[in-house]
């Protein structure tokens, strides 16, 4: 079976694009090779720098023969709809259709045709030029002459040849003849920028990947860096470091070199008295190159790895050379902005303020919104004061400490060292905050106020950064909600969900019993907007409880038992919320939990089925005196079962204690298997039958003491 | 063509100014014409009318020359070894873009005398657009042992307009190279005309008292006040010499005098941005009248002899 090859050579192809431009390309062809019939045994895509390659393997030489029935007008039908369809079928005259007869139509003229396949090469010169053409690149351009027209050629880059062979593996394949926007299909390639020269001669796969490694061009993505990997480590253990970490740096790295070569530079120590951060994020953003630390104390080290493109005929020595001179001067533009964020701002010399505090000036000074029509940043600022100074004393932090932190926790957004690095936010402003000598507590709430970022972020814990973090993000929600920029789908270009993810990890993670309606409603008076308070703060707490309960699942909660507990009204308290989760978990495994959730679905079925056949509910109580006048045995115990019961969990459930609540629940059990087996419900007599449906409604509520049981599955 | 004796003072290596004959030398060689430097202060040589307004219509055009940049904001009172708010880039237009762009600009780096056997040339994704022109581009940063020396764009759209053709251009940031092939520290340390002893002239001697003044003048005593009213004249005048201009046949007669006011208007609202008197709002909207005018001119420019109109 024959093999296709293709290579779309082009000039730098960015490295973010590379891997999902490989997918593409195979998914893309493979899907068209499909729809036309041409199956295969299997596919590969591979990308570099500068080629995109492709390799179908198992395609038939030729597509399948179609028989294709196409239906016609009926017998008798106008001229000129026969002629349409004597058209549109490719036949000569009517005589070549046949004749069908249709029960309840009659008949009609249906054309038999027969589709030879055609040669799979010719349906590749199809399928290829249009996947070109058509490629979704997330940007792509026009180029050199052919720009002059409109409807050129879009490639990521200038596309500059494409190879394309497609023959049996036994012996030489063929070109495939196509060719787009003047760029002729080959079967010629060529090799690594500066280390190969020539046109190289492919005629399948396996030859093309050896004559490219043979030509410095590693064509396989994690090839390269698995490559990269295992030298960087080799390089760093020999001289006693160990590199950290970077998959996202790896990957680009990859992407920008065809032949990997790994070197190790230095810069002087004395740049260590820079925070390790920013060292970090200087030598990755502006140098692509890995840190490393010490081996023997995890320490930063004044060394880095560089990946090089070239195996350089001095053995790589002008390289690093080069690369240490810009790490030397990126790493002395951070030191000067470490040293100058320091020092007072032009208009504050002689100022009394410390330097932090005059970027907080500077910050007002400039009016820099936060949000059009949420208003500046100073004004933010403000707000998140207030509410942390409200939050305060609900999670035992110092008022003043943080009020303090609040001040400066957004400094930092003026600084030259943010400026430049805006990922280090809040970072810095904890080494500056504790370079002006604040407290640890306030130096390190300026940090932890944005988190936690993410799901593998760490949660702070000190109360003053918990009040200060949570203030920043409640106020964050109540003002988009209040401007109704609420995530919809995947769209959460505010990452409001991040932050309502952060607000749950704060309160549980702490195990902090906060109102939430309460500090929202705060948050919502402090806005500049005017809102529908009270139904904003219901859809934000019902957005918490769609977060939490995410958040519950992939800790391995029922979401059902979730569900079951803010079904019950008023739920705004996280942690009781889940406290209530778990208890309900673990009692609905006991033997008394299973049979107590049984008694309750046969006491819910009974009552939605009479009472909608009856066409009302039957809450409010069974009627004490008539069963001990008239009842069962069982209907007595029953009643007065649920009434300790329901005392005793109600007692519970205002002690907090839902296990306890639950064991009373459990408490049930006997008389309601008991009533069951002895008692019928629709009994005869009206007025008993009404009472006892009254008691299972009561059974009902009962329950829901702890937890709304109808919501439970399983 | 040869290139200069290692000895020479006017080798690339050993002086900024031999650096940027060496590259008018090889661009000249490659058919462009070499310009002069735009009389006017612009932030990038993009800016300059043999740019801005040549990449735009059907005429082809081949263009090379050095640009001062005037970037008030970047002033670090010559503090700063690599930031300077006045420095130069060398400038290099092809219109449409020649098939072996890439291949060119590696030979003038070779011409320069960066030896591609020991050093690792990369080019790295950066999407090129100046918001202030209207103008956007694909292309990346050149990267030399990990330093970024040029920036390589085909640019797609100059003033709101297609590009039909592309150009390709590529700019060079000459302290930056020069730094690396004169092997200093920084700017102020450079040579600037490759002579020893008492004749060495280096960039401190030209420039550092001028970015002292200059930053002492960008952040802290330009007039805010007739700043704004500068920004206002330029962009009433540029309106009004673009409605002047248009004659009734459909060609316009004055739109380089009024891309000058746009370059005006630019100048005067980089100044006021670097005196931090133009928050994060309005600066926005200041943009966004300054690419008005942009491309207007550009709209006008296609309505000109040089612009392709028959």
């Amino acid at each position: 079976m024959p093999d296709l090859l293709l290579e779309l050579h082009s000039e730098e192809i960015p490295a973010r694009m590379q891997r999902k431009a490989a997918d593409d390309l195979k998914k893309l062809v493979t899907d068209a090779l499909v729809e036309q019939g041409l199956v295969y045994e299997g596919a590969q895509a591979h990308v570099t720098p500068r080629r995109l390659a492709l390799q179908v393997i198992g395609l038939p030489v030729r597509q399948p023969d179609q028989n294709e029935e196409r239906k016609g007008p009926r017998v008798g039908a106008p001229e000129a709809a026969v002629q349409g369809f004597l058209k549109s079928a490719g036949l000569n005259s009517i005589d070549e259709a046949d004749i069908v007869a249709d029960p309840k139509k009659g008949e009609f003229y249906v054309a038999r045709i027969r589709r030879e396949g055609r040669e799979t090469a010719a349906v590749l010169a199809e399928i290829i030029p249009a996947v070109v053409r058509a490629f979704p690149w997330p940007k792509s351009m026009r180029w050199g002459e052919a720009s002059r027209e409109p409807g050129s050629l879009r490639w990521v880059r200038p596309l500059q040849s494409i190879l394309c062979t497609f023959g049996p593996e036994t012996e030489i394949p063929d070109v495939v003849p196509f060719d787009i926007d003047g760029l002729r299909a080959s079967d010629v390639t060529r090799g690594h920028r500066f280390l190969s020269r020539g046109p190289i001669l492919v005629r399948r796969f396996d030859d093309y990947i050896a004559a490219l490694e043979k030509a410095h061009v590693v064509l396989d993505l994690d090839e390269r860096k698995r490559r990269i990997l295992a030298d960087a480590n080799t390089l760093a253990f020999a001289q006693g470091y160990d590199i950290i970490p970077d998959e996202g740096l790896l990957e680009e790295v990859a992407g920008l070199v065809e032949w990997p070569v790994v070197l190790i530079g230095r810069f002087d120590e004395a740049y260590l008295a820079v925070p390790p951060e920013v060292i970090r994020a200087t030598i990755r953003a502006n140098q692509k190159c890995f840190v490393l630390k010490e081996a023997s104390t995890g320490k930063l080290a004044n060394r880095f790895i560089l990946v090089a493109n070239i195996e350089a005929s001095d053995g790589g020595a002008a390289i690093v050379a080069g690369n240490e001179r810009v790490v030397r001067a990126r790493l002395s533009d951070a030191r000067f902005f470490w040293d100058t964020d320091q020092k007072p701002l032009p208009e504050f010399v002689g100022s009394a303020l410390k330097p932090l505090d005059q970027r907080l000036e500077r910050l007002k000074a400039l009016n820099i919104v936060f949000h059009e029509k949420l208003g500046t940043q100073a004004a933010r600022i403000g707000r998140i004061a207030k509410l942390a100074g409200l939050i305060a004393p609900l999670v035992g932090a110092d008022a003043g400490k943080v009020e303090r932190a609040a001040g400066l926790a957004k400094a930092d957004l003026v600084t030259e060292m943010v400026g430049e690095f805006p990922e280090l936010q809040g970072l810095m402003g904890r080494y500056y905050a504790a370079a002006q000598g604040e407290d640890e507590a306030v130096a390190a709430a300026v940090e932890e106020h944005y988190k936690p970022q993410g799901p593998s972020d760490t949660t702070p814990s000190g109360p003053v950064s918990v009040a200060l973090a949570l203030a920043d993000k409640l106020d964050t929600l109540a003002g988009f909600w209040a401007i109704d920029e609420k995530p919809t789908g995947s769209k959460d270009p505010f990452a409001l969900r991040r932050a309502a993810l952060g607000v749950i990890r704060l309160v549980l993670d702490n195990n902090l019993r906060l109102p939430l309606s309460r500090l929202l409603d705060a948050a919502f008076d402090a806005l500049p907007v005017k809102a529908d308070k009270a139904a904003l703060i219901a859809d934000l707490l019902s957005f918490f409880a769609d977060r939490l309960t995410v958040y519950l699942r992939d800790k391995g909660a029922r979401h059902d038992l979730i569900a079951a507990v803010f079904a019950l009204a008023g739920q705004d308290d996280l942690v009781l919320i889940v406290r209530r989760v778990e208890a309900l978990g673990r009692f609905l495994d006991t033997e008394d939990g299973a049979n107590l959730l049984a008694g309750y679905r046969r006491a819910a079925n009974i009552l939605r089925i009479e009472e909608k056949k009856d066409g009302r509910t039957y809450e409010g109580g069974a009627d004490v005196a008539l069963i001990l006048d008239r009842g069962k045995e069982e209907e007595r115990t029953l009643v007065e079962a649920l009434r300790l019961a329901r005392e005793e969990a109600h007692a519970a459930v205002e002690r907090e204690d839902f296990e306890a609540a639950m064991r009373s629940l459990a408490e049930l059990r006997p008389a309601v298997d008991a009533f069951f087996d002895a008692v019928t419900v629709n009994a005869e007599d009206s007025e008993l039958r009404t009472n006892r449906l009254k008691l299972l409604d009561a059974l009902r509520a009962a329950t829901h003491t702890v937890a709304d049981f109808g919501v439970i599955g399983g | 063509m040869t290139t200069p004796d290692i000895k020479d003072p006017l080798h690339p290596t050993r002086s900024f100014q031999g650096l940027i004959l060496t590259l008018q030398r090889f661009w000249a060689a490659e058919g462009c014409v070499i310009l002069q430097p735009y009389d006017m202060e612009v932030g990038a040589g993009t800016s300059h009318p043999g740019t801005m307004l040549r990449s735009l219509g059907p005429r082809p055009w081949k263009a090379a020359y050095v640009q001062p940049s005037r970037r008030p904001k970047d002033g670090r009172y010559g503090e700063n070894p690599n930031r300077l708010q006045h420095y130069y880039q060398f400038q290099v237009i092809l219109k449409p873009n020649p098939p072996d762009l890439q291949e060119l600009y590696l030979r003038s780096l070779e011409a320069i005398g960066i030896d591609m056997r020991v050093h690792d040339v990369r080019f790295v994704e950066d999407d090129w657009e100046n918001p202030t022109l209207g103008a956007w581009g694909l292309g990346w940063e050149c990267w030399c042992d990990g330093m970024e020396v040029s920036q390589f764009t085909y640019f797609q759209q100059v003033a709101g307009i297609e590009c039909m053709p592309v150009s390709g251009e590529l700019t060079y940031g000459l302290e930056r190279l020069a730094c690396y092939l004169q092997n200093v520290e920084s700017i102020m340390d450079l040579n600037f005309n490759g002579r020893e002893g008492d004749e060495k002239v280096m960039y401190r001697q030209v420039f550092l008292q001028a970015e002292q003044e200059f930053s002492r003048y960008n952040f802290e005593y330009a007039n805010t006040e007739a700043l704004f009213r500068r920004f206002r004249e330029a962009e009433e005048e540029c309106r009004a010499l673009l409605e002047k201009g248009a004659s009734a046949d459909g060609r316009h007669l004055m739109v380089l005098p009024a891309y000058d006011q746009c370059l005006k208007a630019g100048h005067a609202f980089n100044l006021l941005d670097a005196r931090g008197v133009i928050s994060v709002t309005e600066r926005q909207s200041y943009i966004l009248r300054v690419r008005e005018l942009a491309k207007a001119c550009g709209a006008a420019w296609l309505l000109t002899e040089g612009g392709g109109a028959a």
